[in-house]
This record gives C-alpha cells, sequence and structure tokens, in this order.
C-alpha cells in the first residue's frame, strides 16, 4: 500500500503518478476485503447446504470503489494527455522551468 | 407526495438533469433549463431548512431499507442550512455563467459545462445530505471528479496542471477518508453515522478507531484546503473559468468543512475528538497560521484571483478556528461563515470574472482606472471587499464578531486579538485592489471605448450577493437563528449520543 | 494451504509494486500494474470475493491497463531521472505507514466469525435477503437493493467521467477524406480470429449481465466486457468502422439513457407510493417487485458502462490517430 503511495509522491512521470494512486487504491480494496474473510466461509452465493458465508457488505463497497477509481484513472490519463499536448513534456521537474505550473 | 420525498429532491433533480443535458444539445435552452434545476433545487432547500427548523429532524430511507441496512437521508438544520447557501449559489452562478463562459469556454463545451455543473451539484447535495458514510464517499467522488472537469475547462494552459494536481491530491484525500472509514467499519460493523455514533462510544480509546479518526481528518483536510494541505487551492482557483471558481469557492469547500463537523460532531462525539484527542488544539494552531501565512501570500501576488485563493485558504483557517474553540458559539459562528462566506467570495470572484470579461486579464495592473469605467462592477467589489474585511452593516462583521465573543467567552485573549490582526492583512490586500481601481488612472495602451459595463446578466447575481451582503449583516436574524440552533443541536446530540452508549456498555 | 497461497501472492504482490518504483521504463511499469491488478484478483477470490475479483480483473487488469497503454503511446515511454530529492515523499510515506500499523494493532482478529462486522448488520443480509429478495447471490442484492443509491450514485461518477474526458478530449469528428488507415488492415490471421471471438464475447457479456443475480457477474463486469469486444474490433479493423458501427453520439446518448433509465425506476417507485427506489412496489408481489427493479437497475449500469467505457476509448483512440497524422 506505502508503495503506491510513495511513487505518487515521489514519481516524477505523470502516468507513474497514476499508476501509482491505481497500486494504492488496489491496497486499500484488499484491506476492506480481508475484514470481509470469515473462517471456513464460501463466497456470498447461496447455496444449499453451506450455512457459513463471507461478509457480502464489503465486497459490495469495493466493487462500487473500484469503479469510483477506474473512473478517476481515465480522466486522470486524459489530463495527461492534454498537458502533452500544451507542454511537450510530461515530466514533473521540467514544468518549473516553463512558467510556474505545478 | 413531493412533501414525503422533499429529502431526495435536491440530490435527484439535478442528478438526473445533467444526462438530460448532454441529450438536449447546444442551445440557449439548456441555459434556462440548467438555471430552472438548480432554483428548483434551492426551493425544495428552503423549505427543507423550514422543515428541519420545526421538527428538527428528517430521515429517508432510501429502497425502503431502515437504517443500518439501506442508505438512510437525514436532514437536520445545520446541512439544510449549508445545503441552501449551496443551491443559491449554484443559481446564481449559472445565471451568471451564460456571458461569463461565452467568453472563457470553446462553445463546443458549452454543453459540457452544464453537465458538470450540475453534476457537482448533485454531488455535493448527496454529501450534505446522506446520514451514510459509505455514501458520502460516493457523492465526493461524483463532486470531485465534475470538479476536475470544470478546472480543466480554463482557457489558460496551466488550468490543466492545475486540475491535475487537485485530481491527485483530490484522489489521495478521497483514498484516505476511504481508509479512516474502513477502520471505523471494522470495528463496529455499521456504516450509518448514528448507528457509528452509538457503536463507536463502546471501543473507547481503541488504536484502530484512533487511526481511522486521523485518516478521515487528514483526508478531509485536503478536501478542505487545510493550511498545510492546501497546495492545490490557488493554482486550481486561479486557472479555472471565472465562473467555476465563483461557485467552488462559495460552495466546495464549505461542503468539505461541513464533512468535517459532520465527522468530529456526529461520529465521534466532540468530548471524544477534542478531549482525548487533542484535536482542538492542533486546529487551531493549524488554523492560525492558515490564517496569516495565507493572507500574507494574498498580499503579495499580482493575479487577483490568487489573491482571493489564498484569501478563501485563510477564511477557511477563521471557520476551523470557530470550531476549534470548542463552544456553542464558536461552531455557531464556523456556520454562519460558511453562509457569509460563500455570499462574499462569489460576489468578489464573480466581480474579478466580469473584469475579465471587459479587460481580458486579471492581473492587479489592469484594474487600474476600472472605477470609472466599470462603475458597477467595482462598487460591488468594494462592498464585498469591505465585507471580507469585517466592516459593520456587512455579513463580514457578523462572523467575526461571533467568532471574538466565543474566544473571549473561553478567555482566550490571544486568539481574539489574532483574529483582529488577521482582518488588518485583508484590508491590505483588498486595498490593493480598491486603491489601483479608484485611485490610478487607466493604463494607455487601453481602448477606453471597448471597456465599459459588464452585462446586466453577469451584474445581476453579483448584486443580488451584494445586497445579501448587507441584507444578511444588517438583519441577522434568519442566519444566527438558523446556525445557533444548527450548533446547539449538534452539541446535543453528540452528547446524547455519548450517554446512549455509556448505558449500552453499562 | 489457502493460508500458503495467499502469503506466497501477498509476496509477488509487494515484489511487483516495490518493482514499479525503481522501473524507469513505464511500458514495463504499466504491465507491472497489470499484473499486480492481477494478483489482486486472485487474492481477493481466496477471500471469498468472486464478485470483486471479476470486477477488478476486467477493470483494473483490464480497462485501465489498456487506457495506460494507450497514454504511453502518446507521451513516450521513457521516464527521465528525477531531480527533487525523495526524503520528504519517504518520511510522508513513513509516518502514514506508521500510522496504519498503529491502527491494526487493535484490528479485530482475521477470519473470525465474531468479528463487529459479521455480527452487526451484515447477518441481515446472508439471511434475510435470499427470502426477502429471493436471489441467490447477496452482493447482488445488497448492491442493488439495500444498498441501490451507492450504485446509482456510482453510475454517475462513470457518467461523470465520461463528461471529463469528453471536455478534455473530444472526439474528432467523422471526416471520411482524412481518416487515416489505422488498424492492422493487412493480418488476416487477426481479422479471422477477431470475427470470430467478438461475437462471443458479446454473448459472455450477455451471460454476465442477466446470470448476475445468481452467480458472480452483473452490469458493471458486463458493460466492461461488452465494450472489450467494440475495442478488440476498433484495435483490428480501425476507428473509422468502428465509428461505423458505433457513432461517438450514439454512445453519448446511450450513457445518458443508462442513468436515466436507473434513475426512471426510483421514480416509479415513488410514485406507487413506496420510497425512492424501493423495488417492492413495482409489482404486486415484493419479491417480483424486487426481480424486476434489479434487472432494469443491472441493464442501466450496464449500458451507462458499456457506453462510457467504449466512448473514452474513441477518445483515446482519436487523439493517438490525430497525433499520428501531425
Amino acid at each position: 500500500m506505502m508503495t503506491g503511495f510513495y511513487i505518487v509522491i515521489s514519481a516524477n512521470n505523470l502516468v507513474k503518478k497514476i499508476v501509482g494512486l491505481n497500486v494504492f487504491q488496489t491496497s486499500v480494496f484488499m484491506l476492506y476485503i480481508s475484514m470481509g474473510k470469515v473462517n471456513g466461509g464460501t463466497a456470498p452465493i447461496l447455496v444449499e447446504g453451506v450455512t457459513t458465508y463471507s461478509n457480502p457488505l464489503p465486497h459490495v463497497l469495493i466493487l462500487t470503489a473500484i469503479v469510483v477509481g477506474v473512473a478517476t484513472t481515465s480522466v486522470g490519463l486524459a489530463l495527461i494527455i492534454r498537458i502533452k499536448r500544451a507542454y511537450g513534456t510530461v515530466e514533473e521537474n521540467e514544468f518549473e522551468n516553463q512558467d510556474d505550473a505545478i | 407526495m413531493l412533501e414525503q420525498h422533499l429529502a431526495t429532491l435536491p440530490i435527484l433533480l439535478p442528478l438526473i438533469a445533467a444526462p438530460i443535458t448532454l441529450l438536449l444539445g447546444r442551445s440557449l435552452f439548456l441555459w434556462i433549463f440548467a438555471t430552472a434545476i438548480s432554483a428548483l433545487a434551492c426551493y425544495f432547500s428552503w423549505q427543507l431548512l423550514a422543515a428541519a427548523l420545526t421538527e428538527s429532524v428528517l430521515s429517508y430511507a432510501v429502497g425502503g431499507w431502515p437504517a443500518p441496512w439501506g442508505i438512510e437521508l437525514r436532514v437536520d438544520a445545520a446541512n439544510a442550512f449549508v445545503l441552501l447557501a449551496v443551491s443559491a449559489l449554484s443559481t446564481l452562478v449559472l445565471i451568471y455563467s451564460k456571458d461569463s463562459i461565452e467568453k472563457e469556454i470553446d462553445s463546443s463545451k458549452h454543453t459540457l459545462y452544464y453537465t458538470a455543473h450540475l453534476l457537482c451539484l448533485a454531488g455535493l447535495s448527496g454529501i450534505l445530505l446522506t446520514g451514510d458514510a459509505f455514501n458520502l464517499f460516493v457523492f465526493l467522488e461524483i463532486s470531485s471528479l465534475a470538479t476536475y472537469t470544470l478546472v480543466s475547462l480554463g482557457s489558460d494552459r496551466r488550468c490543466l496542471t492545475a486540475a491535475f494536481r487537485y485530481l491527485v491530491m483530490g484522489t489521495i484525500g478521497a483514498t484516505f477518508i476511504l481508509i479512516g472509514v474502513g477502520m471505523l467499519y471494522m470495528n463496529t460493523g455499521t456504516l450509518n453515522m448514528l448507528d457509528l455514533a452509538n457503536r463507536i462510544d463502546i471501543y473507547e480509546s481503541n488504536r484502530t478507531i484512533n487511526t481511522g479518526l486521523a485518516f478521515i481528518m487528514v483526508g478531509v483536510s485536503i478536501k478542505l484546503a487545510l493550511f498545510p494541505l492546501h497546495m492545490w487551492l490557488p493554482a486550481a482557483y486561479t486557472h479555472a473559468p471565472s465562473a467555476v471558481t465563483a461557485f467552488l469557492a462559495s460552495t466546495a469547500t464549505k461542503v468539505a468543512f461541513y464533512v468535517m463537523i459532520r465527522f468530529i460532531f456526529t461520529i465521534f462525539g466532540w468530548n471524544y475528538v477534542f478531549e482525548e484527542m487533542g484535536m482542538d488544539l492542533i486546529l487551531m494552531v493549524l488554523a492560525i497560521v492558515a490564517i496569516f501565512k495565507c493572507s500574507y501570500m494574498a498580499t503579495v501576488q499580482s493575479n487577483v484571483k490568487t489573491v482571493l485563493a489564498y484569501s478563501s485558504v485563510a477564511q477557511i483557517g477563521y471557520m476551523i478556528l470557530g470550531v476549534s474553540l470548542v463552544s456553542v458559539t464558536g461552531l455557531m459562528s464556523g456556520l454562519i461563515h460558511i453562509f457569509n462566506h460563500a455570499l462574499m467570495k462569489g460576489a468578489l470572484f464573480m466581480a474579478v470574472g466580469a473584469v475579465f470579461y471587459r479587460v481580458g486579464s486579471v492581473d492587479i495592473n489592469a484594474f487600474k482606472g476600472l472605477g470609472k469605467q466599470m462603475p458597477l462592477t467595482m462598487a460591488a467589489f468594494t462592498i464585498a471587499g469591505l465585507s471580507i474585511i469585517g466592516v459593520p452593516l456587512t455579513v463580514g462583521f457578523v462572523s467575526k464578531w461571533y467568532l471574538v465573543t466565543a474566544a473571549l467567552e473561553q478567555q482566550h485573549w490571544v486568539v481574539a486579538a489574532l483574529v483582529l490582526a488577521g482582518s488588518l492583512l485583508a484590508v491590505v490586500y483588498i486595498g490593493r485592489v480598491i486603491e489601483a481601481a479608484y485611485f490610478q488612472k487607466p493604463p494607455a495602451s487601453r481602448d477606453s471605448n471597448q471597456v465599459k459595463e459588464a452585462p446586466w446578466l453577469m451584474l445581476a447575481p453579483m448584486w443580488a450577493l451584494v445586497l445579501a451582503n448587507i441584507y444578511f449583516g444588517i438583519d441577522t436574524s434568519l442566519t444566527t437563528e438558523a446556525a445557533r440552533s444548527a450548533s446547539e443541536w449538534l452539541f446535543q446530540t453528540s452528547a446524547i449520543a455519548a450517554a446512549s452508549s455509556v448505558e449500552v456498555s453499562q | 494451504m489457502g493460508d500458503l497461497i495467499d502469503l506466497v501472492l501477498l509476496a509477488m504482490l509487494a515484489i511487483t509494486a516495490l518493482q514499479m518504483i525503481f522501473l524507469k521504463d513505464l511500458f514495463a511499469v504499466v504491465m507491472l500494474f497489470g499484473i499486480y491488478s492481477f494478483l489482486s484478483a486472485l487474492i481477493f477470490i481466496n477471500l471469498d470475493a468472486v464478485d470483486v475479483a471479476f470486477t477488478e480483473a476486467s477493470v483494473g487488469a483490464g480497462i485501465s491497463t489498456v487506457l495506460m497503454l494507450g497514454t504511453l503511446a502518446l507521451t513516450g515511454r521513457k521516464e527521465k531521472k528525477s531531480s527533487h530529492s525523495s526524503i520528504l515523499p519517504l518520511l510522508v510515506v513513513c509516518i502514514t505507514g506508521a500510522a496504519l500499523i498503529y491502527g491494526t494493532l487493535d484490528m479485530p482478529p482475521f477470519g473470525h466469525p465474531n468479528n463487529p462486522i459479521h455480527e452487526h448488520v451484515a447477518p441481515r443480509y446472508i439471511e434475510e435477503s435470499p427470502k426477502e429478495i429471493g436471489l441467490p447471490n447477496m452482493v447482488t442484492s445488497v448492491l442493488a437493493s439495500y444498498r441501490g443509491f451507492d450504485t446509482l450514485g456510482e453510475t454517475v461518477v462513470v457518467f461523470a467521467a465520461l463528461i471529463g474526458v469528453l471536455a478534455l478530449l473530444g472526439v474528432r469528428r467523422q471526416e471520411e477524406n482524412d481518416v487515416p488507415e489505422s488498424g492492422f488492415k493487412a493480418h488476416h490471421v487477426l481479422h479471422v480470429v477477431a470475427r470470430f471471438f467478438i461475437p462471443l464475447i458479446i454473448l459472455f457479456a450477455l451471460y454476465v449481465q442477466f446470470h448476475g443475480d445468481f452467480g458472480p457477474g452483473g452490469g458493471f463486469q458486463a458493460g466492461v466486457i461488452a465494450a472489450a469486444a467494440f475495442i478488440l474490433y476498433t484495435l483490428v479493423f480501425g476507428l473509422s468502422r468502428a465509428f461505423a458501427v458505433v457513432g461517438p453520439k450514439f454512445l453519448q446518448a446511450l450513457a445518458s439513457i443508462g442513468v436515466l433509465l436507473y434513475a426512471s425506476v426510483g421514480f416509479f417507485s415513488m410514485y406507487k407510493g413506496g420510497q425512492f427506489l424501493d423495488y417492492s412496489k413495482l409489482a404486486t408481489d415484493p419479491i417480483v417487485g424486487q426481480h424486476y427493479g434489479i434487472i432494469i437497475i443491472e441493464l442501466g449500469v450496464g449500458i451507462t458502462v458499456f457506453a462510457v467505457m467504449l466512448s473514452i476509448f474513441y477518445a483515446f483512440g482519436s487523439q493517438a490517430e490525430r497525433s499520428n497524422i501531425q
């Protein structure tokens, strides 16, 4: 989880930042899913003869969160394409030379 | 039938109107449609506030499922009050934006502008009304995505990098909130805010919950642009189109502030956050540093939009300061300031947008001599500026008055003095602009025939806000009554939740 | 055994993530991200979250990776040496990491059936939802009915992403003359294989869409898979032919209609005297009503996700073509 977070903050390339953001989020998903697990349980789909199921609620939340994540990613990537066209670079430290961006 | 579903309407109207605007395509009708939807949402939130003040709490179970299982919308005086400010500002900004975006946004993107604006409004209303911690995250993301889009519509290319930075920071903030909510969920098994509040106190001094609180606070602070985490805000506000800045500056951070209040008072309980965790001291220090650092930054900028953006961060400091005083009056001053700051910053950014519309620049040099050339716009700027400073008979004075009173109630003489000193810095940065406008000659290069008063569609909402500044500055009964009952209510429920949980644990 | 698999997968996950920091070749970084997503999906399966694993595999490893590769095609694949120091970021990350570890100290034990989350709200979902809603897949029941408002919000998030991408990139108008040759015109093998696969993928998407009530799957996954079929078509036959099959304007309309379909179910239940999104009111028998409601809203979700994903891909694709011309 922290790796992703580190990539977001430290990466110089904007695409890499977005990748880091995704890694960061995926790890948070893992946190949620792991708490839904019940020892000896099965996937929360009704089957005859099974009485222990894992908790479906974290699964639902993370389904939502994954979709939210991909939405953010696509907007971020679209921004990067526009930045590339406007500035000719996607390296963070190269903006500082041109006006006061980022 | 409408009465029964009142709580859902401010969210649902803009939510379904957004896809419809995309279907309608480009036309004048679009502008009328979007404005009408926003005005309707505003009307319903007015009714909600009236209902909340008489009945105290309205609860609506979406999908017909009762609270901890389904998602609940909860309306009380606090969120109805903020909702009214948000939807009213949205309506005024939409009226204003017809002419403003003509100039600043490419005409092929006007449809997308209105769609994104409505999505943002729906998201903000959802954040305010929902009673479910995870649902809050979903609506937060709706409004954030719409906001990134709106910021990136600016005409300058720097809006792109500003939007990107905003996107990265905003997503980190949202993910932090997600981690925090996950930690709370892990220990309580519920996501409903009220249910969370009841079950949290059983686990006094649980380290996971403490960490959850810390993550949520940091996440919300990013969204709120609280001092050390404010770096995304000045760039985003400077380079976004003027109408967008006017909308965001007066609503988005306010909603984040509300989220913070909600988490502190409704979920965790104020005595837990402030007395056990010592959050009040941290917040107070950050708030004071924010007021001075950012007010100072505002005085040295040359772009007037940047000046106002830094001023916004400083004003957020005043709101947080109110909360950190931990008293009914302090919280009340914070809530009043949400409403009042929306009025003044909305008017200021609209005036700056009008200047951009006529002059084509918002550098402080462009303001020279505008006092004569655009008298109505600059008069609006001046009055709203006086309000930021806190001159009597304006709303700014009301906010400051209650803030200082709250500080004095708690014997915080130093804080009260610092608040007044912060106002002096506001005199400097607002004064620079006013001085340029009234006491300097227009630059020779400017063709004085071209620069005339802004169109009336821009002036009308601007002056509506200015008059509201004065009206609510003189007749304070509505705002103070709503804010007082809201803050008393928040303190009460916090106390009740704590008391009831003690019974449960025994 | 299960624990061992988990440990191995987690170790691989950590290695993949660490490797991403040091690699400067962005193409490799994106590929590693795809692997990372896929490994996560495997762990999710091991933790009984089959629906989530399905989504992660199709969205994380599929769509996100495709979009990232599309971006790389436009921005170049090398990361340059960073000039600023990496001490401050490291410090921030360490503090956050320490906070997280501190937070885990009082965490309820892993997998214990008496943990608060298994005792408070969830039992109703597990015990009652097959009776109240009549679907064996509890995840679908909770997603579509108990927390239907979240899912509406999520559909709107996807819609908002479309608005964002359109505002930033737009989709080039169809001008038949200057459309360059794109796709793999010369590869007959690809053509034949693609022709064979695309109908199968769409069929699979439909299966996932309508079988989501019983097994893993539902609107999101189906939408993404259907979009993948068209993405394959676009890659092989070129954008202009894809535009002829499904036009961008049509897709935008479709995305709006999906959201409206979802919302209209809510309004219809209001009209019938229930709360917003109360499907029980849709038919005289509440369980039948729930069933109708879930099928319609899943369809709305599927339509929106399909239309948005494909539109976003179109937008990225036309950017790539534009830069090829220049």
